[in-house]
């Protein structure tokens, strides 16, 4: 059997429960699809609080946030969510295949929206596969979700916000934490956040990178060495960093697997931290009728990610007839809001990469 | 580096030693590492693996990383057992184990 859907959005994180309020508020019928247990996505994990405007959730937590808007779309009648769900494929013919409860189920949208988000990126070094080695996400799934205390003694690899932001939420469960090791000249995540493992006496040792790992069965230690401009390792300058958990945070990289398998028009764009689709004005890809929203289209914060979203369901309930009108105002709103978050120097990066893409577009069209 | 206990692939456990030695001999793709090491055929797809074999191809072929060639992308994203496929199939012949 396969069934008929309206739009149908893939990924609970932050864009996709926004894209789906968004457009069944329009009156339209939305299909949401999340892997895990609960939709929330990563918002789930984040026990910090946001910064931004008030309309993004600033001063809020990301773990109520999701509960906000997971309840929100739970209220709604016209969105149904499957739980435990991985879309499995994007076909030629439109039908997207989902595994859920070991049942191979096929459903036909006439819209699909994408918000898969990111997966971590990996770092290769010798032993890189001793346990004890870990995504900086499992370590805070482990501890701020499973309310596991993940190790004794951590090394951080990566000083940009996640990094920094889970060192401090490791300290705050009792977890001693070595340093943070940055192959950069500079940190990359904000000050605040740095400033915290600062006052707490952690080292933050920029231009530096893990050498390899060692340890008989686990993870016992690191060495580390210091690198020199053109990022090459100083010989004799390696240290030897006792410790059972070495946490990786190299940043992450956009899930676009399904994009691809839908023969989307797809580009690699470093400003972007990877492989993304060209999208229009309306986030729709270069296939009729394919949205992609939040990280999945380009590495940034969850608050670009939940305007986003919103920006993706209006414009898809539009194009399906609802609420025309409104829904016209509500992604140029979408527009102006996404321009604010990306103003100032820490968005000159994402500018820069959705430049590139803009350049991408006017190339397949011409 | 000791590129032998340097795992690329985790999935399939693939070393910088397996995955250097397919480029040196003039392989110049992720697809063609792919289909002779099984590296990114795991359970993850890849999504560990790809960016890291792209870096390598990159430096040993002094490009930047934007010009290697991703490779193709096919269902399902994730292993699925025959049974559930088999499942499905009878019921859109409308079977009575259906």
């Amino acid at each position: 059997m396969i069934r008929e859907i309206e739009i149908f959005v893939i990924g609970g994180g932050p864009a996709g429960l926004s894209a789906a309020l968004a457009a069944a508020s329009t009156g339209a019928h939305v299909l949401l699809c999340e892997r895990d247990e609960e939709p929330g996505g990563q918002l789930v994990k984040q026990t910090h609080k946001f910064f931004g405007s008030e309309k993004q959730y600033a001063g809020e937590r990301g773990i109520f946030i999701a509960k906000k808007l997971a309840e929100e779309a739970y209220q709604q009648e016209n969105i149904e969510i499957l739980t435990e769900a991985t879309v499995l494929g994007i076909y030629e013919d439109g039908i997207v295949t989902v595994l859920k409860d070991g049942k191979h189920l096929k459903f036909h949208p006439r819209k699909i929206i994408v918000s898969t988000g990111a997966a971590e990126k990996f770092l290769a070094f010798p032993n890189n596969d001793l346990p004890g080695i870990y995504g900086a996400g499992a370590v805070q799934t482990l501890m701020n979700v499973s309310g596991i205390k993940p190790a004794e003694r951590v090394v951080m690899v990566g000083a940009g916000n996640i990094g920094l932001i889970v060192s401090y939420q490791l300290l705050q469960a009792g977890v001693e934490v070595a340093c943070v090791v940055e192959a950069a000249p500079r940190i990359g995540g904000y000050l605040v956040h740095a400033s915290k493992l600062a006052r707490a006496g952690v080292p933050i040792k920029t231009g530096w990178t893990v050498k390899e790992a060692y340890g008989n069965g686990k993870l016992e230690g690191v060495i580390l060495v210091q690198l020199d401009e053109n990022w090459a390792p100083i010989p004799g300058t390696e240290v030897d960093v006792p410790c059972d958990t070495l946490c990786l945070a190299v940043g992450l990289t956009p899930l676009s697997d399904l994009l691809f398998q839908a023969d989307c028009h797809m580009e690699y764009v470093r400003e972007l931290s990877g492989s993304v689709p060209v999208t229009d004005e309306n986030l729709m890809t270069s296939v009729e009728g394919i949205y992609a929203c939040g990280d999945v289209s380009g590495i940034e914060e969850a608050s670009s990610a939940m305007v986003e979203g919103r920006l993706a369901g209006f414009a898809a309930a539009a194009s399906l007839g609802y609420d025309v009108e409104r829904a016209s105002r509500e992604v140029a709103s979408a527009r102006a809001e996404l321009d604010e978050l990306r103003s100032g120097p820490m968005g000159a990066r994402i500018r820069a990469g959705l430049e590139k893409v803009n350049e991408k577009r006017g190339e397949a069209t011409c | 580096m000791r590129e032998n206990e340097t795992i690329i692939c985790r999935c399939e456990d693939i070393t910088l030693e397996e995955i250097r030695a397919c480029i040196r001999e003039g392989y110049q793709t992720i697809d063609e590492i792919k289909r002779v090491t099984r590296a990114g055929m795991g359970p993850c797809q890849g999504r560990t693996c790809r960016l890291l074999i792209a870096q390598e191809l990159a430096s040993y072929y002094h490009i930047p990383i934007e010009e290697v060639l991703m490779p193709t992308f096919r269902p399902p994203t994730k292993p699925i057992t025959m049974g559930a496929l088999a499942d499905a199939w009878k019921e859109s012949q409308g079977g009575a184990d259906a």
